[in-house]
């Protein structure tokens, strides 16, 4: 009998699971169905480089379902509601889809209207945000008459996609600033909800000397109550103030909406309470979660989505055979930290090794944490590995999925 | 690791003061951290953040974000940060005797 795997979500994890199955498996076998909003597909990564006129908007997006391997089902509709006890996921356009086994994937959600100030009339007069399409191209025309004053770039709270990006925006605009010459008229400042600039150790330490030596300014423990867009201000929750004439904002996070209408599948949040070893929701055997949409303690970034690929095809096909998973994910989370003046810095790490200098994935590779030229060429290379191997569910060649400690200088960690 | 003493006994705590094993703490014992940190006396509004905050531990195993907090407790995030100012989930995470909370990366 032909069974049913529901993918509820067709960006970078959905895509990359659907295929692995699809090559996994016959159609006879099984039914691989995606379900997303609609067919545009966005290179999300890309977002950084527009504001800054080293991407245009149409480049990164491309159509959904030419990513999908013939024989995967697309259904365009919206999600409304999953109903764990029957198995079944209601559509918005009133229709029901029954599976054997179901894979969330549908990432995280802007939740702009949770911070005020960053929603309606006003909101874009002086802050604007680049963790969206329309958001990052209209940053750019701000960015482009920018000529003096303070720019300051907020992370309201975490979690949010791809942790180091507001850090690689602000070295950015550094760059882009210089080389416009007006630099020196110019103050950046960054403002975080966090206690340092990243949350991990070695990591904290050598991004603040970077961010000290490109002179950007960083406010930690500030929590964002209020961007006051036409007055040029964030308020804290504890009433601190900090000013500016053009501010970047990340806002809030959470899981897609239907996730909370799903009795039972969802955090406060809206992320999926997952197993961070098999991948399998904690709420039902049945639910597999990848990417973005889990509530677990790795980056919310692609490589992460595309590790989680691998681990979870192959417990999820066991499930299917009647066996216990036996895969395990390590947390291993691989990311590009774009510094500025055609450089890069590199870090990779698990849940149990933070991000430390040495080579990746081993003495001969790339350098950890540490700026390089051939870091930069790295993160350029990620576009077409992103379109090319990780969307079609193949492994990169010479990046495994377990994260490597051979190159590595691990640290004794104290406390 | 290091100790305190903390109602008369003594307590293992982290470099930040946070308690390594959430059974030692006491509801005696939270007043004295709470002068500690700053906070003069415990209103029935912060004891209802602090229960919150051990339910929430003994449930999930970490303490809450400000953010999920100000959704879930009952007090708001502008009243948390009046009754906890500076850091509300690593204050009361502290004050409650649970382990500070787990950063996101
Ligand atoms: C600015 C920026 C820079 C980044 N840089 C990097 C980087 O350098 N390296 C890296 O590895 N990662 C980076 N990332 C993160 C990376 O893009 C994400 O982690 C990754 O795309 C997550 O994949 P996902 O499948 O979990 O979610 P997504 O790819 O976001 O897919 C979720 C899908 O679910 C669909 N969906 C949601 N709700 C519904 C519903 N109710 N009904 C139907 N469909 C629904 C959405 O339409 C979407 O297609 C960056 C992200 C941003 C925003």
């Amino acid at each position: 009998m032909t069974r049913r795997v529901l993918i509820l979500g067709g960006g970078t994890g959905g895509t990359l699971v659907a295929n692995r199955l699809r090559r996994m498996f016959t159609p006879e076998q099984l039914d691989v169905v995606v379900v997303d909003l609609d067919d545009r597909h966005i290179y999300q990564p890309g977002l950084l480089f527009v504001p800054f006129g080293r991407a245009r908007p149409s480049d990164l997006v491309r159509s959904r379902t030419r990513q999908l391997r013939p024989g995967v089902d697309f259904r365009r509709a919206e999600i409304d509601q999953v109903d764990l006890e029957g198995d079944l996921v209601a559509l918005r356009d009133g229709s029901t889809l029954g599976y054997d086994a179901l894979v969330v994937a549908t990432g995280a959600s802007l939740m702009p209207e949770e911070t005020e100030g960053l929603t309606g009339p006003g909101w874009g007069a002086k802050a604007h945000t680049f963790y969206s399409l329309e958001g990052a191209a209209s940053l750019g025309v701000a960015l482009s008459r920018f000529e003096r004053g303070r720019l300051v770039v907020n992370v309201v709270d975490m979690p949010i996609k791809c942790p180091v990006a507001p850090l690689e925006f602000a070295f950015l605009a550094d760059w882009f600033l210089t080389r416009k010459g007006i630099r020196h008229l110019v103050d950046i400042t960054f403002v975080t909800s966090l206690d340092g600039a990243f949350t991990k150790e070695v990591c904290n330490r050598e991004l603040s000397s970077l961010l000290e030596a490109k002179r950007i300014e960083v406010v930690t423990e500030f929590n964002t109550g209020q961007v006051d867009s036409a007055g040029g201000r964030l308020v804290s929750y504890d009433g601190r103030e900090v000013g500016f004439d053009l501010a970047v904002v990340v806002p809030l996070h959470g899981g897609a909406s239907y996730v909370n209408r799903s009795p039972g599948l969802g955090d406060d949040l809206g992320f999926v309470p997952t197993d961070e070893s098999t991948l399998q929701s904690k709420a039902s055997p049945n639910i597999f979660v990848v990417g973005d949409a889990t509530d677990l303690m790795a980056s919310k970034a692609g490589s992460v989505a595309h590790f989680e690929g691998e681990i979870l095809v192959h417990n999820l096909a066991r499930f299917l055979d009647g066996q216990p998973p036996d895969a395990s994910f390590d947390g291993h989370t691989n990311c590009f930290i774009e510094s500025g003046f055609g450089k890069a810095l590199l870090i990779d790490f698990n849940y149990q090794v933070d991000p430390v200098t040495g080579r990746f994935p081993a003495q001969w590779g790339l350098p950890l944490l540490k700026e390089s030229r051939l870091n930069h060429l790295g993160k350029l290379a990620f576009e077409s590995i992103y379109w090319n191997l990780l969307l079609p569910g193949r492994d990169i060649p010479t990046v495994p999925t377990a994260m490597p400690l051979t190159g590595k200088h691990l640290v004794a960690v104290t406390g | 690791m290091s100790d305190a003493t903390y109602a008369g006994r003594t307590v293992a705590v982290d470099p930040e003061g946070f308690f390594v094993d959430p059974e030692q703490w006491t509801d005696e014992m939270a007043p004295e951290i709470a002068a500690e940190v700053g906070i003069g006396e415990l209103t029935d509004r912060h004891w209802q953040v602090i229960k919150f905050m051990r339910h929430e531990y003994e449930q999930r195993g970490a303490g809450p974000t400000v953010r999920v907090l100000g959704r879930t407790s009952g007090v708001s995030i502008k009243e948390l940060y009046e009754l906890f100012p500076k850091g509300p989930a690593k204050l009361a995470a502290r004050i409650a005797g649970i382990p500070k909370p787990r950063g996101c990366i």
